[in-house]
Order: C-alpha cells, then structure tokens, then sequence
C-alpha cells in the first residue's frame, strides 16, 4: 500500500450565518490549505469532498454546484457522504484516491451551510427518518438522541452532570481556538440549567447550528517530501454502517464505532489503541456522544469513562487529550466540515502548530471520529508523525 | 504498478418504467442477491466494501445513505455513498480495492423514478441558486441552448440528431430489458412537438426504475472465483464548472468527456480508441449528446459524428457500435444508475451473454455517463474481456 500523507490544513471561521454562498466557504477552506503548503491548483490531481444532506444548503447535487468552489475545475471531483460521518470519512476518500495509485496529490473538502434552512435546519432532519414508520411521528433529531443519551447513562448510571462536564470542557477549550463560533467560557451550572430541548438533553448539551468549511491537501510520500519537512502520515482508516433500522439496536454502545476503529487500528498496527494514541478527537455533537464514542474507539473502558473524565485524563494535558481543539461543542458543528476540523486539528497538534490547544510533549499519533445517519455510522482516521 | 481490478458479478432487478410492486430498498435486493448469485454464490460477508451512488432529492429522503446497507447485505460493514453517478461509485470501489487492503467491494446504484412527481422542479434546484434558478424554467431549456450551439459550431444537421433517436430506439427492440423502443423513423422525431428549440419530445429519453449492482475484484480474487471476469481497463471522471457561463471551451464539446476519456485511455493503453475498442455505450439523455460525446470522446472528429452516424458506422453492423442496448433513449433513463446500465451492457456483451443483440467478438468496450442537466460531469469506463 501506498503511504498517504497530510501536508496542508486550512478552514473558514465556523459561524452561525455566513454572508458566504457554499461555493464561496468551499473556496476559502481550500486556498488557506493549499496557501499553508504553498500549493497551488495546478498541483492538484483531484478533488475528493464532502457535505451531508442536499437538503440544508437547498441544492440538489450539491456536489456538483460546489465543485468549482472546491477546486474541482476541470478535474476529477467526486463526492462522498455518510451523513455526519462525512467530514472524517472525506478523508478515507481522499486517502484511496492516493493510495490506490490514482493521483499523488489531492485535496479533501468539507462543506455545510445550515444557516440557509429557514427557520431551523432541524426541520430537514424530519426528512433523514424512514417515510413509512417513522416520519409520520414527526421526530426531531433531539428525540432519538436523547434516547440514545438516557440509554447510555441509565446503563452505566452517569448523570447529567457527568455530560455537562464534557459540554463545560470542549466549549471552554474552544474559545481557545481561531475558528470557533464562540469566545465565551460556560458554567457547569449554566450548562445544567439552559432549557431542557428534550430530556435529558439540554440546549447546552448540543452543538451549535454553524456554516462553515474546512479542508486538507493530501499527497503521496514522494510528493509529500517534497512539500514539506513535517508530513502527517494517515496510518490507518476505518469506517462502518449499522443497519437502518435503528430501533432494533441496544443504543448503549456504539458497535459500528468499534469495528471501524478496529479497521483503522489494524491497518496502523495499533495493538493496545487506549495506550498508543496519544490526541483523540471523538465526535461530539452532543455531549454524551464524546464519550459514548471513546467507548467505542477502545480509548476508555465502558462504564470507567466518567471516572477518567471527572480525574482529568481527558484535558489537554491529560493522559489521553480528548477534543483539544474544542470540538463540535466548542468550535462549532457544519456537520461535514466538523468532521474535517477534527483532522485539522490532529494535524496541527501532531506538527505541534496548534498554539493555546496544543497538548504538552510530543505526541505522536492521533485519531479522528466522525458519526451520524441514524446513529449508525462511524468513520475513523488514525495519523501518525 | 497499481492493481489490477475485474468485475465478476453483475445483476439487475425491476428495470421498467413503473415498479409500484417493490420498494426501493426491495428492488436493490433482488440486484443484489442476483448479482452475488451471478458471481457464483457469493454471500455478503465476504464482500469487504459497499459503494452506493445516489443523490438525496431524486430519492425522496436526506441522507440517504442510511437506507444503503440492509438491502445489499452490508451491515456492520465498510459502506459509504457517492453522491454521483454510478460508474463513479465504481471507481471508488476500484481504488478501494487497489489500496491493497480489501478484494471484494461492491457498487450498486438505482432509479425509483415512478415516484417522483415533477423531475424538472427538483433539477431547477440544481441550478445556480442566484443566477439561474430565478429564470423559473424548466431546466431542459439548457440543453436546448447547448444543442443550438453545438449544432452551429459543428455543422451537425437536426436530421442528423433524429436519427440518432431512431437508431436507439429501434435497437432497444432486441434489448429485454429496454422499455423505449420503437419501429421509428427520423422523419417521426421531428413530428414530435417541439419542447426547447431546437429539441423534440422524442429527443428527450424518459425516466426508467431500476437497480443494478455490480461486485468487484481484486485480480487474485477474481482468478480465484475462477468465473470469466471483466477487467476494468481504465476509468477517468472529470468534471468542468457547474456554471453555465464560464465553461471555458464553450458548450460545442464536451470538456467533460474528453478529460474523463484522457484519464482512462491513458490508464488501459489505448492510443486510437476507434481502432481499439469494439463497442460502446454512450450517454444519449438527449439525441445530439450521443454525437457531441462521440466528438468528445475521440472517437470522430468535431463534427463528423452526425455524417458517420448517417452512413451507419454506429449501428449494430458499423465499425463502431454505438448504445446497441438502445441507450437513454431506448432503454430509459435511470439518474444514479445511468454509468451502471451502461456497464452492464458492456459486461454482458463483452461475456457474449447479449442475446439477439450480441456483438461478435467483441473483446473491449467503452462506457461513458454524463450526469445531466446542468451539470458537466461525465465518467469513462474502458472494460475488456482479456488482460492484454
């Protein structure tokens, strides 16, 4: 197999409302990442991006209509999505494109503008559910995921000030970060006390409603040289799709989170993964889903993950940093670009770029976790210095 | 070197222009399990990956890939979707496969057009939303424009254009899974009412249902299900600006084309493709896009398509067949699943396995789908039934 490296990273503030048309954020992720290796388009073979449901922008083949944005100009230019799994599993679909032999270089983009959904995009959500049995109860996204959250904490009896504590954290670390869509630190209280959306789920348990893109440039390891002293090797990826007929499943743990990190940790020769890694950047759209998710990625043992968290174990000078950059809680959630952010941030933080986020010593490998469909899908990046 | 890849299981279900007795997700199982049957009893968990191709408004849902796996046995497995044709999903699929880390990946893609209530209104949405969509027309007035102008800068005569129609959909005849063809002359195409000038309503291919899906192979894999595979030569995808008005080789060619095809001759060795290859199915949504992508794609000079058309050199018994499946026109036409009716032809050709409108000795075919309205995405496949 071919050795595939990140060699640029760049994104575009994450905001509630960007003036920005798709295509315009689009552009601006890709030109701070290929301006950050000091490449240009020319250089480019391909364009592999990403951006979940049509539906938030209201474009059909949304793909197509950003594809100039992304660079794809007269170039091979292909789009994938596994819903908000999509920002992480981009990079799995620039990765092929260079590992296969494909091209040598490429750049992965991720876009979501959700601020054009009139009056909430949440309501686009009711169109993600099965249209037989499901979207005739009308369901919001909040419903089935509080589902999940109080599955997760009846079972191993954490309480919601467990949960807020993930909120408190990711949100306070974000403020640190350039990007992100808030400059102001929260409370445990505040957190406990913002309006209950559907319970347990309150509105400062989840992220916030953002446009914004993010993008990386890949390239294989005789090009990589080339452009740059301090590669980012991907050492592994994996990704997962559970069945769709979510209430069928026990909603405590994450499976198809597992065999995705297994798929990745297999092909990056990780054997005891909760040792090894070094910066992990689970999903965390919700608070319980950070570590619901590190569950899942074999980095904390089911049941002990609150203890781990309440013990310090996941800050930024933690054992195990979980989210340095702040993640979707704090820096902001365009579905899509929120998964390519994570692998922004590894990237930094691997080359040790990542200013007030960055973690002590010298860490050396990352993994990045995206997730989303009906609670369903999983996608994992493990990168190595 | 990269890997080499085969097909080795094809398989189609309900491809007709209505299927209100299945649902989607039941329809792609009956490709599914037909191709897995086709491959010589393949069962599910095998198969290392699952590619699907869609695109959410022409579904009916959002985020449709959540609704991919169960049909295709895909569950708790490697699965993600393209949103784009299917023949791009083959070619994620491929490169899976040349990774090295899987050797059995498969892609499939379907049509549930009977249930969309007005095609035209959800395209409009696929148009710039501040330059064009405010027009409020019906998006095919695009490719009306692009005939016109291919027509002007080619010398391509409107006649020339019908009897592409008539060709297709009397070849669609011998094709029993085709569901437009007719005994028909040119002289009828141009009868039809007008729709956007210089277009007529028979110029205009119909929407089909269906699903196909098609199981890949690692060349070691493929030798081991010992079961006479299909190489994919090459594939090439390429897409030119969305935007109307900056494609900047102007809208008589299609860049589109003559990048993907670049790419994938380049990757099967092919220096004259008209020589070289033995057959091909070509995008024909609309009549004039059969010759303007035989342009395009280096078969014929810009140009000559409608006059070598005319002397038959792309009927069944020309030097070059051209959609002997009858095409868009014949067939119909299946939005994601357009790349893979295209392929499965090709497949089914190449293993002599046409039936009445079998080629003989044919050893290597060429498929190529474009995306549509108003898009310039288009895909090119070469396959060829022996390795060197």
């Amino acid at each position: 197999m071919r050795k595939v490296a990140v060699v640029g990273a760049g994104m575009t503030n994450f905001v509630r409302r960007a003036l920005e048309t798709p295509s315009e954020l689009s552009f601006e992720a890709t030109k701070n990442a290929l301006d950050s290796c000091e490449m240009n388009l020319s250089d480019i073979e391909a364009v592999a991006h990403g951006s979940a449901p049509d539906a938030f922008d209201g474009i059909h083949q949304k793909g197509e209509y950003l594809s100039d944005g992304c660079g794809g100009w007269n170039k091979p230019t292909m789009r994938v999505y596994v819903g908000g799994g999509t920002g992480v599993h981009a990079l799995v679909h620039g990765w092929y494109h260079v590992a296969s032999g494909h091209v040598d270089t490429c750049v992965v983009v991720c876009e979501e503008k959700m601020s054009s959904a009139l009056p909430h995009a949440q309501a686009f959500f009711l169109t993600i559910f099965d249209h037989t049995t499901e979207r005739p109860l009308g369901p919001t996204l909040l419903w089935i995921f509080a589902m999940e959250m109080n599955r997760y904490m009846e079972r191993y009896g954490y309480t919601k000030e467990d949960m807020a504590l993930v909120a408190v954290k990711n949100k306070n670390q974000g403020a640190k970060h350039p990007a992100s869509q808030f400059k102001k630190e929260v409370t445990l209280e505040e957190v406990l006390n913002s309006e209950t959306m559907a319970y347990p789920v309150s509105r400062l348990d989840v992220s916030p409603v953002s446009d914004g893109a993010a993008a990386v440039v890949l390239a294989s390891e005789n090009v990589a040289r080339r452009i740059t002293n301090k590669p980012v090797w991907v050492e592994g990826v994996g990704w997962n799709l559970d069945t769709a007929y979510w209430a069928t499943r026990d909603l405590y743990y994450p499976r198809y989170c597992e065999k995705a990190a297994r798929m990745a940790y297999d092909m990056a020769g990780i054997r005891e993964p909760d040792k090894q890694i070094d910066i992990a950047e689970p999903y965390d759209p919700f608070d319980y889903k950070a570590l619901h998710h590190m569950e899942g990625l074999l980095l904390s043992p089911p049941g002990k993950t609150v203890d781990l968290l309440r013990d310090g174990h996941f800050d930024q000078d933690g054992n195990l940093p979980m989210c340095p950059s702040g993640g979707l809680l704090g820096v902001g959630n365009p579905i899509a670009a929120a998964g390519t952010m994570k692998i922004c941030e590894l990237f930094w933080q691997l080359r040790g770029e990542a200013g007030e986020r960055q973690v002590p010593g010298v860490p050396r490998l990352g993994v990045a976790q995206a997730w989303g469909d009906l609670m369903q899908v999983s996608s994992v990046v493990v990168m190595g210095k | 070197m990269k890997r080499r890849v085969a097909i080795v299981g094809i398989g189609y279900a309900h491809l007709r222009s209505m299927s209100p007795e299945v649902s989607y997700r039941e329809m792609v199982f009956e490709a599914a399990t037909r191709c897995y049957r086709d491959a010589g009893g393949i069962h599910p968990s095998e198969i290392d990956a699952f590619v699907a191709s869609s695109e959410d408004f022409m579904e009916g849902v959002s985020i449709a890939d959540e609704y991919v796996p169960d049909q295709l046995g895909g569950v708790l497995k490697p699965v993600q979707s393209i949103a784009g044709d299917g023949l791009q999903g083959l070619a994620a699929a491929m490169m899976q496969l040349q990774t090295g880390e899987m050797d059995l990946a498969a892609a499939s893609a379907f049509s549930k057009s009977s249930n969309i209530l007005s095609k035209e209104n959800i395209v409009s949405y696929a148009c710039d939303p501040i330059t064009v969509r405010p027009l409020e027309e019906n998006p095919n007035f695009i490719a009306g424009l692009e005939m016109n102008r291919y027509l002007e800068e080619t010398g391509t005569t409107r006649q020339q254009c019908a009897e592409v129609v008539a060709k297709n959909k009397t070849q669609a005849l011998s094709n029993e899974y085709a569901s437009y063809g007719a005994e028909i002359k040119a002289a009828d195409i141009t009868k039809s009412s007008p729709c956007f000038a210089p277009l007529h309503q028979l110029d205009i291919s119909q929407d089909l249902d269906g699903a196909i899906v098609v199981l890949l192979a690692s060349e070691e894999k493929a030798r081991e299900l010992n079961r006479e595979p299909i190489w994919i030569k090459g594939i090439g995808w390429a897409t030119d600006t969305p935007n109307l008005d900056s494609r900047i080789s102007g809208w008589g060619t299609a860049e589109y084309a003559k990048l993907s095809a670049r790419k994938a001759y380049q990757m099967a060795g092919i220096q004259c493709p008209r020589k070289e290859i033995s057959l091909a199915e070509i995008d024909d949504t609309f009549s004039y896009k059969e010759l303007q992508h035989l342009e395009s794609l280096s078969i014929c000079s810009p140009g000559e398509a409608g006059s070598q058309l005319e002397q038959g050199a792309f009927s069944n018994k020309g030097d070059f067949p051209v959609n002997l499946s009858g095409g868009n026109l014949g067939v119909g036409y299946l939005h994601e699943a357009n790349g893979l009716q295209k392929l499965l032809e090709i497949v089914l050709q190449l293993r002599g396995e046409a039936g009445k409108r079998q080629l003989k000795d044919a050893h290597t075919g060429l498929a190529f789908s474009w995306r549509g309205i108003p898009t310039a995405t288009g895909v090119t496949a070469v396959l060829s039934n022996r390795l060197s």
